[in-house]
């Protein structure tokens, strides 16, 4: 009777509980929405780089390393010679490495330099190696790879040719217009920078560079694309380098080994620790934005207890009569407290609802556009431990319009008050 | 005789009955006394009084909202003023029907629903109740389709009518009626009249009505008059 009671009471005010359930959705669909793509956005932070133990580049803070060898931000302050890399992969306690090379773009999008060793060792997420979802890796000077964003985004095909541009703004004027690559391969989408990447082999960055210096084509010595494959295009420098070792046991002496390197100024760095680092000086975005949902939320319960307390004017009546039939004071709060449960509950509900198909219907445009992997399921043990939170504040706030039931069943008595 | 009491006697003992009943808001302000008032079950007690002359107040008291100041009310022989306010609640369910002025019922429950919320809170029975609540219904004079309507399409004096179905549903030994037939016009309020005391007599109920009209004092046996109980300054 008591549920019947609340249930029907509620919908005997349909219009305002429903534009209350609205609310109270709303500031749900939010909180749980941003938590979740806040853990998904961290999950796919952390996972762009997995499986190599260490970074290697010219002496640098780790942050700056990170940035421009991984996430492809910013420029490295200097290169590091190849003969440096060459003695340093012969380390017997280093497994594979991966050179990288950076500089140049295509429309806005970072060309890497590597060889085919970078299909072969990276990993990603959860120790995912790289699928090609067509073709295959570059074996050519003049061949090319495509991250899945810059295929789709740009329209491009196995066998389109492209040139790449000196430098790496959106717009360039010295592009590399003589030696055009053609695209061999393009990888499968993984939610990281690497999608928006754009792999040759480092002899082919060699050879665009070959009748350039000091960042500008050289006047008088122009070597056509055929011309160039006669050079000796083994590189000079390298931007940066991958390093997967024998056991994990002695990154730390590997690292050390690594930085006091007499030949050249080095930085290795522990990517895991560096994302971390990374992520702190995020989450300071991070936490704001969640804070912000809470106070919306905090406004939608207390919206739905401005509605319940103006309602109890006009309830009075009800109030007078279950009295008169026999209802204890404790019965009409706890009335009005079954109430904000049944909205907050059915606020919930349609929080999730609205959360899953919207997750739902975005899913491919975020991976598309956005290269962000979001899954559906946007619960967790969190937020169980949110929504009880949700419940039990509302509950809370709900003791001010039921104590006033309360209170007005103790005071008004059976009196008639219109 | 002065003998055992036989069972029978059971009727004598008063459905109602205060004892030197003083009620005051504030001490030395405006106070109610009731030295003295004793009603057997069915017997019917007419109330005269204005509004503002501690009406309202006194309902209250009889209800068991309130509790007096001095002396003792006692409900069919047992301690009822003096119990805990949770248990006069129950004892309220139980043993007490009420029917205000008007907007007895709550609008959006079913004319069915409004009148088991006494059983509820009585604690009888679901189903036997129902059926109880249904003849009732009927010998009140409501038709069976109206009884899962929604208690606001009812005209006032039928909602009126359902308000007498609750209030007798669980056969209480006391029946209080804040001025029922104010909002009725005159054919209606003498039918009203008539079935409810037609009605209360069947349950053997009491009934105290409270009016300002003394054109409706013919019906009850018994009359008392606000304005003998009221002392001091008047509270509102």
């Amino acid at each position: 009777m008591l549920i019947k009671l609340a249930r029907q009471s509620l919908w005997n005010r349909r219009s305002t509980a429903i534009m209350t359930l609205f609310s109270l959705t709303i500031s749900l669909v939010l909180l749980f929405g941003i938590d979740h793509l806040r853990k998904e956005a961290r999950q796919s932070f952390t996972s762009t780089i997995s499986g190599t133990d260490l970074i290697v580049g010219a002496r640098s803070g780790q942050l700056n390393l990170l940035l421009y060898s991984v996430f492809r931000i910013g420029n490295a302050t200097a290169n590091v010679n190849w003969a440096t890399y060459q003695r340093i992969s012969k380390h017997p306690q280093i497994s594979w490495t991966i050179p990288l090379a950076l500089g140049d773009s295509h429309r806005g999008y970072r060309v890497l330099g590597t060889n085919n060793d970078y299909f072969v060792h990276y990993r990603y997420a959860n120790q995912q190696s790289l699928r090609f979802s067509e073709g295959q890796a570059f074996e050519g000077v003049y061949e090319t790879v495509l991250g899945a964003e810059v295929a789709s985004k740009l329209g491009y095909q196995l066998g389109d040719e492209i040139t790449l541009a000196h430098g790496v703004g959106a717009v360039s004027f010295s592009e590399h217009k003589d030696k055009p690559f053609t695209v061999t391969g393009i990888l499968a989408a993984t939610g990281t920078p690497l999608d928006q990447t754009v792999h040759v082999s480092l002899e082919g960055i060699e050879a665009i560079h070959i009748d350039w210096q000091q960042g500008a084509p050289m006047p008088g010595r122009k070597l056509s694309a055929e011309q160039a494959l006669q050079q000796d295009l083994t590189p000079k420098a390298i931007t940066a380098f991958m390093v997967g070792l024998e056991s994990r046991m002695a990154t730390f002496v590997v690292q050390r080994q690594i930085n006091e390197f007499k030949g050249e100024a080095l930085s290795a760095i522990l990517p895991g620790v560096a994302l971390a680092e990374l992520w702190q000086m995020l989450s300071m975005v991070e936490n704001l934005l969640l804070l912000i949902t809470l106070l919306v939320l905090v406004a939608g319960l207390v919206g739905m207890m401005t509605t319940l307390l103006a309602s109890m004017k006009e309830r009075q009546r009800e109030m007078a009569v279950l009295r008169a039939v026999g209802a204890h004071p404790w019965y009409l709060f706890v009335l009005i407290q079954l109430e904000v449960l049944l909205l907050t509950v059915l606020a919930l509900l349609a929080a999730a609802i609205t959360l899953v198909v919207t997750l739902w219907g975005l899913q491919d445009t975020l991976a598309s556009h956005y290269g962000l992997f979001i899954t559906i399921n946007p619960f967790s043990l969190q937020s169980l431990y949110w929504a009880a939170t949700v419940l039990m504040v509302s509950a809370l706030l709900a003791c001010i319009p039921a104590f006033t039931a309360y209170r007005r069943a103790l005071n008004d008595g059976l009196a008639i008050r219109l | 005789m002065t003998g055992i009491k036989p069972v029978t006697d059971k009727p004598k003992i008063p459905a109602i009955e205060l004892k030197n009943v003083v009620f005051y808001y504030r001490r030395g302000g405006w106070q109610l006394s009731l030295p003295e008032l004793s009603l057997p079950p069915g017997q019917h007690l007419f109330i005269k009084g204005a509004s503002g002359s501690g009406k309202t107040t006194l309902l209250n008291l009889l209800a068991g909202i309130i509790s007096p100041r001095q002396g003792e009310i006692k409900l069919n022989g047992e301690p009822f003023s003096s119990v805990s306010a949770a248990k006069r609640d129950t004892l309220r369910a139980r043993h007490i029907g009420v029917v205000f002025q008007q907007l007895n019922l709550i609008s959006y429950l079913s004319v069915l629903d409004n009148v088991l919320l006494s059983a509820h809170f009585a604690g009888s029975n679901k189903q036997t109740s129902e059926q109880r609540a249904r003849v009732l219904l009927q010998r009140l004079g409501l038709e069976p389709e109206l009884f899962e309507q929604q208690a606001a399409a009812l005209s006032v004096g039928q909602q009126q009518r359902v308000a007498i179905a609750r209030a007798l549903l669980t056969e209480p030994a006391l029946l209080i009626a804040d001025e029922p037939t104010s909002a009725l016009d005159a054919d209606n309020r003498d039918s009203f009249m008539q079935i409810l005391l037609e009605q209360a007599n069947a349950c053997g109920t009491t009934v105290i009505f409270v009016s300002h009209d003394p054109g409706l004092r013919r019906y009850f046996d018994k009359q008392l008059d606000m304005q003998h109980l009221a002392q001091g300054v008047k509270s509102c």
